[in-house]
């Protein structure tokens, strides 16, 4: 074992020490991308890395970086998997000088990571995903679940059914079931809804659909029985279009399905075909090939030929979008630090998280970056690491998503107290004293 | 009643969908031994090699067909020839762990060659109620479920016209039955492996079509495989009429349940309940509903 | 000339019964044994510790476990990974709500949790074998996880299903780096796989490997089919459901249920098989060669994407790396099958028997 083990291990040791070596020239800010591009997961990986490394490419190409630091990165392949999360992460946190922040885009290995970024003082970005009850600055130092969390989302979401049926009074005695992915995913909303639904008075059902979800025949005939007034539909993966052409095959009306927004993308509805006509979903970003943003970075990145994504019809779509987002939250909070630390200095993992817990991307200033309306504004401070919690609604018309409403605020004073109840729940069994926010917002 | 109707009707419509993705596990397990779990795999990839044909070189349907076709054979051909081949005479197991390589394998082939992202597929039959039979018994039957039920009676009809009655078939049960005696009569084993082979990827062709056309074409195609793998224990690994019998029954006591007893336990159970059915049946029959029984001698 | 046992003669039984019956063996191993605890530790960096042996050794029990069940015993099962959650999460529920349990007894009674639970979805194993049984296994796969997530209690009424592991805490002090997590992984390791070893030559393994090769006939001489079984699949379980807690505690701190899925326990019984069945040594090995392969090949493309961007300014699109990783890896996994079916384990072998005989042909 010694002998056959430590060939194995010399081995691996060179070809690392080979990829190591080839060190960055200093002067620029590393960003480790724990990607995936491969399995069931691999639509979503391949859109959101790809418009992440795009808005990358852009500011590099663009601006010459931020404030003429380069930006690099180097993308490592999890399969979604936790364990090859972590590996990639240890791999790439001390690369060539240091991970300025780290966005995993799997749930699971966000939670991997939460004790090991603490250790290694590198904030972690979960956009749109990831432990919600992290949005508690003041318990999860290091992790941003930043724009907007599930609970968050799941207010949104009845916020725009109420607007839709004419007010919150008017959904008493509706009903409301809640199709899920049977999974830690799914299950994240069901507090807020069961709040909700004590609250306004309606009739909530939880129907679980047991993992992929390729087969939803029972629900939706359970469905047809109970005759709800909407559904709300917190799939993922097959589990979309499946859902949408059930729905279809018991002649629910699609009109009346709200989709969250890991059902809410091009790669969702495609498959169904004509079923998903009239599906609404949620989302945190705008999409388009027609944004001011995404065509400047089709004409700056693609133009010169470094574009990442291979099918240029999905230059625009939702993921690549969403990978523009988080490429914007990385470039922003890096700025915000050097505006702080030093400009044109390459920034610490440390430094970076003050930057992101400073980050404050008004309305103006996402129209300066040509982003107004592709992404809400966020503001994150110490205590509260999610910034924002709006969501937008579109509908899907056959052809492509159309926006049909704005920003749609959340319920801040329920879901901020549900989040500090969990985020100090945690605490207790963890042993972590919460740190005090009012003491470091003079610094 | 009649809701109870509609949920036994739609689960043994689903039912069949499983038990054509079974059909493709029983022909290889009955001719070679090889529990073949690429199947999904291959499912998956016969399915975005038609779409891709036909979506991204806009070829027309009855080019993409034979050429999606052809392009199963030569994947069976060459897994007979590089995998099987030198692998006989080995336990099952490794046969088994084979095949999962196998698969690995042909995912990423086929995310390579078609992308990572799902397509739509359409095979001209809606998926739509019967607009009569909603309208005079209130009760759902999709015309597509219907459609791909009479399209798998076919396929087992012409499998069993197959084995039956022409001499590759023949010689296919010969060796079904005992690989020595076949090779001492004549029969070239490795040519009618290879004929399986080729024979379960036309298989796969059209279980992926018909779940193409009902989920989309992407890789959850691969998870038909779990819903196929009760059914086999159920219907027994070796047994053609097994298989469609065994995805009726589970079919519809998976939906039967999920319906009835899914809200009392807190739902989510069809992962697990076609499992237990199936573990209910093999402690009476170990060998499955028409699966063939072995006699143990010391 | 150095490897030959010449010279070495057995004068009592307890000498000719020992685990290692050559004397360069013995020595090479207690090496090792002091390199792993005693320079490893102090030599390895955090990148080693923490996201390769740490992993490594836990899959090696796991896979040690399944070896058991399926390399000694015959009875092929693909519910591992599942037997690894009721192992993880029983020792955060132990660790939850009884108070000053010592790591050490939690790992042992979450292990215990694991085989009662093991054992009870062994019982079909009494009446069908093979695949048929290996079909009914996924049984307990799917319906212990959907347990986990379904009912909060073993969470702790987190809304997501997920435990966060409490600190590890050994005679007061708490283990929080990465050398003492994975210097106390070791000794687990090391002593269940010496229990493990020890096991497999006594009348327990022997019934085992009875069963194995003929069920029937191991009856007939008087093995309780019943009890042996359910004891392989006990014993099984407790490895693996001990390798879950040290998943959960040791290596990833936070897990959810579905972290534990089909694919951790074919992945798993890839490592029984390319390792070797029935060998205690192929269960590291083979857990070494799944874990570093896919990491090796990852290392090796971004290698040669380095060199292509520095002397091209081109590079392979990040899909076409990563799927070719994947048939690759699958590649290799056949190749393997194909070349040495007997797994790792066996090349080792034949290696010290080429070492006997060097450099004399004969």
């Amino acid at each position: 074992m010694l002998r056959r083990t430590g060939i194995l291990a010399g081995l691996f040791g060179l070809a690392l020490a080979a990829a190591t070596g080839t060190a960055m020239a200093a002067g620029e800010q590393f960003v480790p991308l724990l990607s995936y591009r491969v399995g069931p997961y691999a639509a979503g990986g391949s859109g959101i890395f790809g418009g992440y490394i795009d808005y990358m490419n852009y500011v590099n190409m663009k601006e010459g970086g931020i404030n003429g630091v380069k930006l690099t990165w180097e993308e490592c392949e999890t399969e979604y998997n936790n364990s090859r999360g972590v590996e990639c992460y240890e791999r790439l946190k001390k690369h060539a000088g240091g991970a300025s922040m780290v966005q995993p885009l799997s749930t699971g290995i966000t939670y991997s990571l939460i004790d090991r970024v603490a250790a290694d003082k590198i904030p972690m970005v979960t956009i749109g995903y990831g432990r919600t009850d992290a949005a508690d600055g003041a318990v999860f130092p290091w992790v941003f679940p930043m724009i907007t969390t599930y609970w968050s989302q799941a207010s949104d979401i009845i916020k725009y059914i109420a607007t839709k049926s004419g007010g919150e009074d008017k959904l008493r005695g509706k009903k409301i079931v809640h199709l899920y992915h049977d999974s830690a995913y799914g299950k994240e909303p069901i507090p807020v809804l069961e709040a909700y639904a004590k609250k306004l008075g309606f009739e909530l059902t939880l129907i679980p659909v047991a993992h992929p979800g390729n087969e939803q025949g029972a629900q939706w005939l359970q469905i047809r029985q109970i005759k709800p007034d909407w559904v709300i539909l917190w799939g993922w993966g097959v589990m979309n279009p499946t859902a949408l052409k059930a729905a279809a095959k018991v002649g629910y009306p699609r009109t009346k399905i709200i989709g969250d927004w890991w059902a809410g993308s091009e790669e969702d509805v495609i498959p169904a075909g004509d079923a998903s006509k009239g599906y609404t979903t949620a989302v945190f970003n705008e999409s388009g090939a027609n944004l001011p943003l995404v065509r400047e970075i089709s004409k700056v990145v693609y133009g010169a030929g470094k574009g990442n994504l291979e099918d240029k019809s999905r230059i625009g779509s939702v993921y690549h979008v969403r990978g523009i987002v988080s490429g914007i939250v990385t470039v922003e909070a890096i700025r915000v630090a050097q505006e702080h630390f030093g400009k044109g200095k390459v920034m610490t993992g440390e430094q970076v998280r003050w930057g992101l817990e400073h980050l404050n991307l008004t309305e103006a200033r996402l129209k300066q970056l040509n982003a107004d309306g592709l992404m809400p504004p966020t503001h994150v401070t110490c205590n509260d690491h999610e910034g924002s919690g709006l969501a937008k609604f579109q509908t899907w018309d056959g052809n492509q998503w159309k926006v049909v409403s704005g920003w749609i605020a959340p319920d801040k004073d329920m879901i901020r107290s549900m989040i500090v109840e969990s985020a100090n729940k945690y605490a207790k069994e963890k042993g972590v004293t919460p740190r005090d926010c009012s003491k470091e917002a003079s610094m | 009643m009649s809701f109870f109707f509609e949920v036994l009707v739609a689960g043994l419509l689903s039912g069949v969908m499983y038990a054509l993705v079974a059909l493709g596990f029983v022909l290889i397990f009955k001719a070679s031994g090889v529990f073949n779990f690429a199947q999904g795999a291959m499912v998956f990839f016969a399915a975005a090699t038609y779409a891709g044909l036909q979506q991204e070189h806009h070829l027309a349907a009855w080019i993409a067909l034979p050429l999606a076709l052809a392009a199963m054979v030569v994947l069976g051909l060459a897994i007979e020839r590089v995998v099987l081949r030198p692998l006989v005479n080995q336990p099952q197991i490794t046969l088994f762990m084979a095949t999962i390589g196998l698969a690995f394998f042909i995912e990423g082939m086929s995310q390579m060659f078609w992308g990572s992202t799902p397509r739509g597929l359409s095979v001209g039959v809606e998926d739509q109620p019967f607009q009569w039979l909603s309208d005079r018994y209130n009760v759902n039957v999709s015309q597509f479920d219907v459609f791909a039920a009479v399209i798998s009676g076919i396929l087992v009809v012409l499998l069993a016209l197959f084995f039956q009655r022409t001499r590759i078939g023949r010689a296919l049960r010969a060796v079904a039955d005992d690989h020595q005696a076949a090779l001492s009569v004549g029969i070239p084993l490795q040519y009618i492996w290879a004929i399986v082979w080729a024979v379960a990827g036309f298989v796969a062709l059209v279980a992926g079509l018909l779940w193409g056309a009902r989920n989309g074409v992407g890789f959850s195609l691969t998870f038909t495989a779990l819903k196929a793998l009760p059914v086999l224990i159920l219907g027994g690994f070796e047994s053609i009429p097994g298989a469609i019998v065994g995805g009726l029954i589970i079919g519809a006591s998976e939906k039967i349940a999920e319906v009835y007893l899914g809200p009392h336990v807190g739902g989510g159970i069809e992962g697990w309940f076609a499992y237990v059915i199936a573990l209910a049946f093999l402690l009476v029959r170990p060998e499955g509903l028409f699966g063939e029984r072995h006699i143990d001698r010391v | 000339m150095l490897y030959r046992e010449a010279g070495q003669f057995k004068t009592t039984y307890a000498a000719d019964q020992q685990i290692f019956p050559i004397r360069q063996d013995r020595i090479a191993v207690l090496a090792l044994v002091f390199v792993a605890f005693a320079v490893v530790p102090w030599v390895a960096n955090q990148y080693w510790l923490s996201a390769i042996l740490i992993p490594v050794l836990i899959f090696s029990l796991a896979a040690l476990g399944l070896n058991i069940l399926t390399g000694y015993a015959g009875q092929l099962s693909l519910g591992t990974a599942a037997f690894m959650a009721v192992g993880a999460f029983a020792a955060y529920n132990l660790d939850l709500r009884v108070h000053g349990l010592p790591l050490p007894l939690v790992l042992v009674l979450a292990g215990v949790f694991a085989a009662a639970v093991g054992a009870v979805f062994g019982l079909p194993s009494l009446r069908i074998k093979g695949f048929y049984l290996a079909v009914a296994t996924l049984a307990a796969q799917f319906f212990i996880v959907w347990a986990l997530v379904k009912f909060p209690w073993f969470s702790n009424d987190s809304s997501s299903g997920v435990i966060t592991t409490q600190k590890m805490r050994l005679f007061g002090k708490v283990l929080d780096t990465p050398a003492q997590k994975y210097l106390f992984t070791l000794t687990v390791v090391a002593l269940l796989a010496l229990a493990a070893k020890n096991m497999m030559r006594s009348p327990t393994g022997r019934a085992f490997m009875a069963v194995r090769d003929m069920d029937v006939a191991a009856a007939v001489i008087g093995i309780p089919l019943m009890r042996t079984k359910l004891l392989a699949f006990a014993i099984s379980s407790f490895y693996c459901g001990v390798a879950g807690a040290l998943y959960a505690y040791a290596y990833l701190g936070t897990v959810e249920p579905e972290g534990f899925t089909l694919d951790l326990s074919f992945r798993i019984l890839f490592m029984v098989i390319i390792g070797g069945m029935g060998s205690i040594l192929g269960s590291f090995l083979g857990a070494a060669f799944i874990v570093l392969v896919p990491i090796g090949l990852n290392v090796s493309t971004q290698w040669l994407n380095g060199v292509l961007q520095s002397g091209l300014q081109w590079s392979l699109p990040g899909s076409l790396t990563s799927n070719l990783e994947l048939m690759v890896f699958g590649g290799l996994i056949i190749f393997f099958l194909i070349v040495e079916p007997h797994g790792l384990a066996r090349l080792w072998q034949v290696g010290k028997e080429k070492l006997r005989l060097w450099p004399f042909p004969h």
